[in-house]
């Protein structure tokens, strides 16, 4: 990272690359609405603060994981170092157990190989594992235009398909719902749902088991993600809690699985570190219920045409940036989500992007370049207070991140001049001593009993809500000055080093 | 000890209290405090605003204004932690100036982990007798790690009566420019804290960052609540001799 002016990001989304969220708002507008949604804020601040403390429960326990953290860390660079290398290993060893591998440069590529091979295998229809690389590349959108009908088998998943609705967290996709709107989407959608259904979990989720059995039972097609990619033996990992997972990765005859190339992991032996960390720091588990892990094709178990599509969509222009690349390490648990006090009251949808919270404003604009109003908005839509760093189980140091791409993000001609004027100001001791004395002498006129309750435009947005403070009678170095004895002001000390001493 | 005290541009511009109060304590404490008058902004608004050129330009100044003391002391986790870790970034491309960076870096700290850890001081003869809460600001937490010092300190200090702040290591929603750019999820953020602040009865809500205290008092103020904000120099500072709470 150096302080040359940065070339910028890419003003345009590449063509395609996040379809699904064009003609998002920026993030301060979403939000506005986020916040005074008061039912919104209470499902979500339930939901964040009930795993936030489970998660602290189970990290605390394990005693190494700032050890296991470092491992994670180190492993995730080590593999995107040396991403050609474990990439050509990986489709050499998933081609030599009966697989097949392609290659998608962006999302239409991705979407146009699975609608191919689900064609091919002679049906109009697939069930579904929950996965980040499809919503990220609109998968189930691309395929429902061309008849092509998905059955997400997640449940929150289901219930976000269902309502017609966007995901708005990483892991619990419908986190933004409470069990009374769950209940209202099954009972509009679903058909043949009990009439008397009411709003128990239980009794929600046996319903959604119903309801998806005889999908399971009959899909031909199954498409998936993955949490991991080995090079060495060309098997891919599922990590999940519901078992729908095992059922779609097991029982159709063809398996898709779509998978970003910076999924790879070097060795099985690798996963010992990622299976510990990754649970614990999503949904809180020691140990998730189901870990399904599977090499091309095995005759007579399980799919016998497999096929994985490595997808780019942007991530290799990530990786040339120094300080950006690091968002690759991301293992998609979400502990940075359920710690972010931002995300807590902006909800997910504000992103605008599959991936939320501090993470997603730091990847969503690295992927799609920051050419939309969201986008463009993602890096500051955080206080930078360091929550997402202090849990992120693969230490990406998200503030670090958001403030490099403040740098290279648009600026308004406006801001850019009084940033420009104010670094003028603040830089110099001499102009600094004069700005104070004019507050000072101005105090009268703006303040009253200590404090301003209104300021123009931009600061309005302060005081709207907070009142400013009135500047004092005299500066700190003004009375320094006075009392002390030196330079009644900055400049005569500030012509030479170390000035002011005695 | 020879100090250099880094006030900020803030606490100068709005809050010289604060200043003044480090000055009191460090000096009480029987060390030599100096303030460079040629010092001027850190650079960090500029910086986590996304204007690194501009910050860049506030290094050198600030090197050539403070670079020679054995302690360099600010009253702000935040700007100290600007300076410890961007500070060698920024300088980077200008080998002299990376060299005379390093070698100022460790010497840069915050009044709490400088009174605990560096000169090994729980107790500063402080005396204040008043129900306090303390909010740990982010960037003490999380960046500069200051731990139990602040608290160690407050515990200290004669007649206070310092009560626990629910959910403290949340972040206010200042976040500076965050706080006009995204003001409405800031606000709510404030809001949840002045809730917190109001649960425990304190009449003071104390904390190491200026900045900080000038978002959540902005609100504190706005909402009539009667809660004053100190800066913890302020409460250290304080002796029977002084009218307690009287300076902001």
């Amino acid at each position: 990272m150096t302080t040359h002016a940065a070339p910028g990001l890419p003003a345009g989304p590449p063509p395609g690359s996040m379809p699904t969220y064009l003609g998002m708002p920026a993030f301060p507008d979403a939000a506005r609405k986020a916040v005074a949604d008061s039912q919104l804020r209470r499902n979500l601040t339930h939901a964040t603060t009930a795993i936030r403390v489970k998660r602290a429960g189970v990290i605390d326990e394990l005693g190494d994981f700032q050890e296991l953290r470092a491992a994670a860390k180190a492993i995730k660079d080590h593999a995107l170092a040396h991403l050609d290398t474990y990439l050509t290993r990986f489709e050499e060893n998933v081609t030599r157990a009966g697989g097949h591998v392609h290659w998608a440069r962006d999302a239409a590529e991705a979407n146009a190989i699975v609608r191919r091979l689900v064609w091919q295998a002679g049906t109009d229809t697939a069930v579904k594992v929950k996965s980040m690389a499809t919503q990220e590349t609109g998968l189930n959108e691309a395929l429902a235009e061309v008849g092509i009908r998905v059955t997400e088998t997640d449940l929150a998943e289901l219930i976000v398909q269902l309502g017609h609705d966007r995901p708005s967290h990483i892991l619990v996709p419908a986190i933004h719902k409470n069990r009374s709107e769950i209940r209202e989407i099954f009972r509009r959608e679903m058909p043949g749902v009990p009439a008397g259904l009411t709003d128990d979990p239980p009794e929600l989720a046996a319903t959604a088991r119903k309801h998806l059995r005889d999908r399971f039972l009959t899909a031909t097609v199954g498409i998936s993600g993955a949490n991991f990619a080995i090079a060495d033996t060309g098997s891919l990992v599922v990590v999940e809690s519901e078992g729908n997972g095992r059922m779609c990765l097991t029982l159709p005859q063809t398996l898709i699985s779509v998978v970003g190339i910076e999924k790879i992991l070097p060795s099985w032996r690798d996963l010992e570190v990622f299976l510990a960390l990754l649970p614990r720091s999503s949904t809180a588990e020691r140990m998730n219920p189901y870990t399904t892990i599977w090499s091309g094709a095995a005759p007579g178990d399980g799919p016998q045409d497999v096929h994985v599509v490595l997808i780019d969509n942007g991530r290799t222009a990530t990786l040339a940036d120094r300080t950006g690349r690091q968002a690759l390490r991301c293992i998609r648990c979400s502990a940075c989500l359920n710690v972010c006090p931002v995300y807590e009251r902006a909800g997910g949808h504000a992103y605008g992007s599959p991936y939320p919270g501090p993470i997603g404003a730091i990847i969503s604009p690295q992927l799609r370049g920051a050419g939309s109003p969201v986008d463009a908005s993602l890096p500051f839509a955080s206080s930078l207070c360091g929550a997402c760093y202090e849990v992120c189980p693969v230490a990406i140091n998200i503030p670090e991140a958001l403030v490099y791409l403040r740098s290279r993000s648009p600026k308004h001609r406006a801001e850019r001049a009084a940033f420009s004027a104010a670094a003028t100001v603040l830089g110099s001791p001499r102009l600094l001593a004069a700005a104070q004395r004019a507050a000072t002498a101005g105090r009268r006129l703006i303040g009253r009993r200590g404090r301003i309750r209104r300021l123009p435009p931009p600061l309005s947005a302060w005081t709207d809500t907070r009142d400013a403070p009135q500047p004092p009678e005299e500066s700190f170095r003004s009375w320094w000055a006075r009392t002390r004895g030196q330079a009644a002001s900055g400049d005569a000390a500030g012509s030479q080093p170390g000035g002011g001493r005695p | 000890m020879r100090i250099g005290l880094f006030v900020t541009c803030l606490t100068d511009t709005l809050f010289p209290e604060t200043g003044k109060a480090v000055v009191t304590v460090l000096e009480r404490l029987g060390h030599q405090v100096e303030f460079p008058a040629s010092q001027a902004c850190c650079g960090q608004m500029h910086f986590n605003t996304g204007y690194r050129r501009e910050a860049a330009a506030m290094v050198p100044g600030f090197a050539r204004a403070l670079g020679d003391y054995e302690a360099i002391v600010t009253p702000s986790a935040s700007c100290a932690a600007m300076i410890r870790e961007y500070y060698p970034v920024l300088a980077e491309p200008d080998p002299a100036l990376a060299g005379a960076v390093a070698a100022l870096v460790p010497r840069v700290h915050d009044l709490a982990t400088f009174l605990v850890d560096v000169l090994g001081v729980d107790d500063v003869g402080a005396r204040f007798p008043h129900r306090v809460t303390y909010h740990p600001t982010c960037h003490s937490l999380r960046m500069m790690h200051v731990g139990q010092a602040p608290y160690r300190l407050l515990r200290q200090v004669r007649g206070i009566d310092l009560v626990d702040l629910p959910d403290a290591a949340t972040c206010c929603g200042f976040g500076g420019t965050f706080a006009v750019k995204n003001a409405d999820v800031s606000a709510a953020m404030c809001t949840d804290k002045v809730a917190a602040v109001r649960q425990t009865g304190a009449e003071v809500l104390c904390a190491g960052d200026d900045s900080c205290l000038m978002h959540i008092g902005g609100a504190l103020s706005r909402m009539r609540t009667g809660v004053r904000v100190m800066h913890l120099a302020q409460i250290l500072a304080a002796t029977s001799d002084t009218t307690a709470g009287a300076s902001r």
